[in-house]
């Protein structure tokens, strides 16, 4: 493999990924000392996190009765108890200093009248364990809370020495004989050259894999490129059957309409114009989590109650809130709904839909962000040298379902606890150990195949096939046959791509080459997404099974782990779901049903 | 393609689904055949940030750059119902 020239760069830490919480951690180990950089495909600003528009939760309190153990109950109710009690305690208990922390460092928030951070209503937010009223625990700046984060924290990183490699694309993690992660090869596109990013430390903060699928809310830039990395190292991924659908994508162009809508009063109707959230969730109606939404839409079209010619979406309706609100509070809503609907949604209501939203699913980690296997007996053993943090990663707070503003908290919460654990774990200028000369053979391997791939299939066909059948198989309504057809598909697709054809055999700016490498990362989110929705025989959160339609704990309270190999053969195993508590701070909240 | 092409190419992948459709579409549509002012007007907007292209897009002010907002009014006149 010596054909290829490789540069050797040392830093204290590699961060992979310039979204919220590659950000954070990079600025948040900058500013302890650690020498570190970010490797990131796209410019920081232009990363996913600027399209989160609702805004970030934390218990305030500033528009009324909360408490952070109401949204500790909330997180765990919301994640239909699959989610980790003890990282959820630490993100809802850390929510509100982080909060506080970002206004300091300059995020602009909403203001109320009386100078208070304002905080809006969201799905599944509620007071008192789901006893009180819901809770106005939303912050927001205005509607562009994604892009001021990333702005803000971008500045930050800047301002305390963080290195940034942009357009620089990550083609493999580099592990030395005891499996330790010691960097990261990448490729600079604009040179064309390679780049090995030696660090005690890689933080893969890469985001989702929404483009494995056909309707998605997610720019193209998703790719789930961490988990192809970890499943590409052999670690397994965990609960990727938890698939989000958003329940107001815009029919036909999978554009989102942001909960903050029905947070404001806007409501859901259905070919009578009936408000059919009343009869699925009688108490928060339409701010019901999304999960439940987005079934109960799919409930009205499958018995024929859907709106159009083909009555196959939904109607939101926000005319009733006028137009000063709809002006003042949703500015982006009503642009979104006239370019990409031909709705003016002060007169008319938006068609809606359904639409792939956010993985739950991810790199298993602790609430250090340190990356975890099931090694023996220890379902906790820490990969040495490996974080991951955000949509990335599964620490696991969102368990089986995220709820909406929860996740811009989880990018920073966990991303400012990566880096507190690297800095004390971590000494800023150690040296590094000298690497076996084989230590880049494989990555260098997979480059050649991929960059001099000459078979028949074109990259665009064989991710339309997957995201066609992601998209059939593997959505809101789930069965034994339609999971069992869908793993073969996908198997058949996975293997289509050794006959993969890459048109463009330079190395420069070669986004033919980048979406191969896409492909692949997506290819494995892929088949794990599906393999794990076939094997888990219960319904839980978003993964809906209609011959298994109840939870079942017994059997099925606990996490999938799956690896898939080189051929696209997944294998499972499980680790329990942590059902305890930090502190003495909150008690464990047992499994009861879940009703809104 | 020519390495300019590529590179926009790449430039056009933004932070939301709503701006890679609405970029993409005037880059794979319009930029082959666009004299070559129009060409570098486009590659000057991709280095706005988003929520400033997304503005334009839907109207809210323009970019003092007439060219810049050549490219904007071409990219608000198709329909894309």
């Amino acid at each position: 493999m010596s054909a290829y020239t490789i540069q050797e760069h040392e830093y204290d830490m590699v961060v992979v990924g310039a979204g919220g919480a590659g950000l954070r951690a990079t600025f948040g180990l900058a500013a302890k000392g650690l020498k570190t950089v970010c490797i990131t495909k796209v410019f920081p600003t232009r990363s996913h996190t600027v399209a989160a528009q609702g805004g970030i939760s934390a218990a305030l309190g500033n528009m009324g009765e909360d408490d952070w153990r109401y949204h500790f109950f909330d997180t765990i109710k919301g994640s239909d108890w699959l989610g980790d009690q003890d990282a959820i305690e630490y993100m809802c208990k850390e929510a509100p200093a982080a909060i506080i922390e970002l206004e300091h460092y300059g995020v602009p928030f909403s203001r109320t009248e009386d100078g208070k951070i304002y905080q809006r209503p969201f799905g599944g937010m509620t007071t008192r364990y789901g006893e009180g009223p819901a809770a106005q625990r939303t912050c927001a700046a205005a509607d562009r809370t994604g892009h001021a984060m990333l702005h803000t924290l971008y500045q930050q990183s800047l301002a305390h020495d963080a290195r940034f490699m942009i357009e620089y694309f990550a083609l493999d993690l580099i592990w030395d004989d005891e499996g330790v992660c010691r960097g990261v090869l990448a490729l600079d596109m604009a040179e064309g050259t390679l780049h090995l990013f030696r660090g005690h430390g890689v933080v893969l903060a890469t985001g989702g894999y929404g483009r494995a699928y056909f309707s998605a809310t997610s720019a193209h830039t998703c790719t789930g490129d961490g988990g192809g990395l970890v499943l590409r190292s052999g670690l397994a991924l965990q609960d990727m059957e938890f698939v989000q659908f958003h329940p107001t994508g815009i029919y036909g162009a999978g554009c989102l309409i942001t909960e903050g809508v029905r947070g404001e009063g806007g409501i859901l109707r259905n070919s009578s114009g009936e408000r059919f959230m009343e009869r699925y969730a009688p108490h928060y109606k339409d701010l019901a989590s999304r999960d439940v939404v987005s079934r109960s839409m799919t409930i009205e079209i499958r018995e024929g109650r859907g709106v159009g010619a083909e009555k196959d979406h939904i109607l939101l309706d926000l005319t009733h809130l006028g137009p000063e609100v709809i002006h003042e509070k949703l500015p982006g809503i009503a642009e979104s709904a006239r370019i990409f609907a031909n709705v003016d949604v002060t007169r008319q209501p938006i068609p809606v839909l359904p639409t792939v939203h956010y993985n739950m699913g991810g790199i298993p980690t602790n609430y250090h962000g340190e990356v975890v296997q099931k090694v023996g007996e220890n379902p906790d053993q820490v990969v040495q040298g490996l974080y991951a943090i955000g949509e990335a990663a599964c620490v696991s707070v969102h368990g089986a379902n995220r709820l909406g503003s929860n996740s811009l908290l989880d990018l920073v919460v966990f991303g400012r606890a990566a880096a507190n654990r690297c800095a004390q774990t971590i000494k800023p200028g150690a040296s590094h150990k000298v690497l076996p000369a084989s230590a880049c053979d494989k990555a260098l391997a997979n480059l050649d195949k991929l960059r001099n791939a000459n078979g028949a299939s074109p990259t665009a066909e064989i991710r339309l096939n997957m995201q066609r059948t992601m998209q059939s198989d593997a959505a809101v309504f789930r069965t034994s046959k339609t999971l069992s057809e869908g793993c073969e598909k996908m198997a058949k697709i996975f293997t289509s791509f050794e006959d993969v054809k890459v048109s463009d055999r330079s190395l420069v700016w070669n986004s033919d080459l980048i979406e191969t490498y896409e492909l692949q990362n997506l290819l494995y989110n892929a088949v794990a997404t599906i393999t794990s929705a076939e094997q888990r025989k219960e319904s839980r959160g978003a993964h809906a099974h209609e011959d298994f339609p109840d939870r079942d704990d017994a059997n099925w309270q606990k996490h999938t782990l799956v690896k898939v190999d080189g051929k696209g053969a997944s294998s499972f195993d499980f680790r329990p779901v942590h059902m305890y508590t930090l502190s003495d701070d909150v008690g464990v909240v047992p499994p009861k049903k879940r009703v809104y | 393609m020519d390495a300019d092409y590529k590179r926009l190419r790449w430039r056009c992948r933004r932070g939301t689904r709503e701006l890679d459709q609405l970029l993409g579409w005037w880059l794979e549509n319009r930029y082959t055949d666009a004299p070559g002012e129009l060409r570098t007007g486009f590659a000057a907007l991709l280095e706005q940030q988003d929520p400033q292209l997304w503005d334009w897009l839907v109207g809210l002010g323009a970019p003092a750059d007439a060219v810049q907002a050549g490219v904007i009014d071409e990219i608000r006149a198709q329909h894309r119902v």
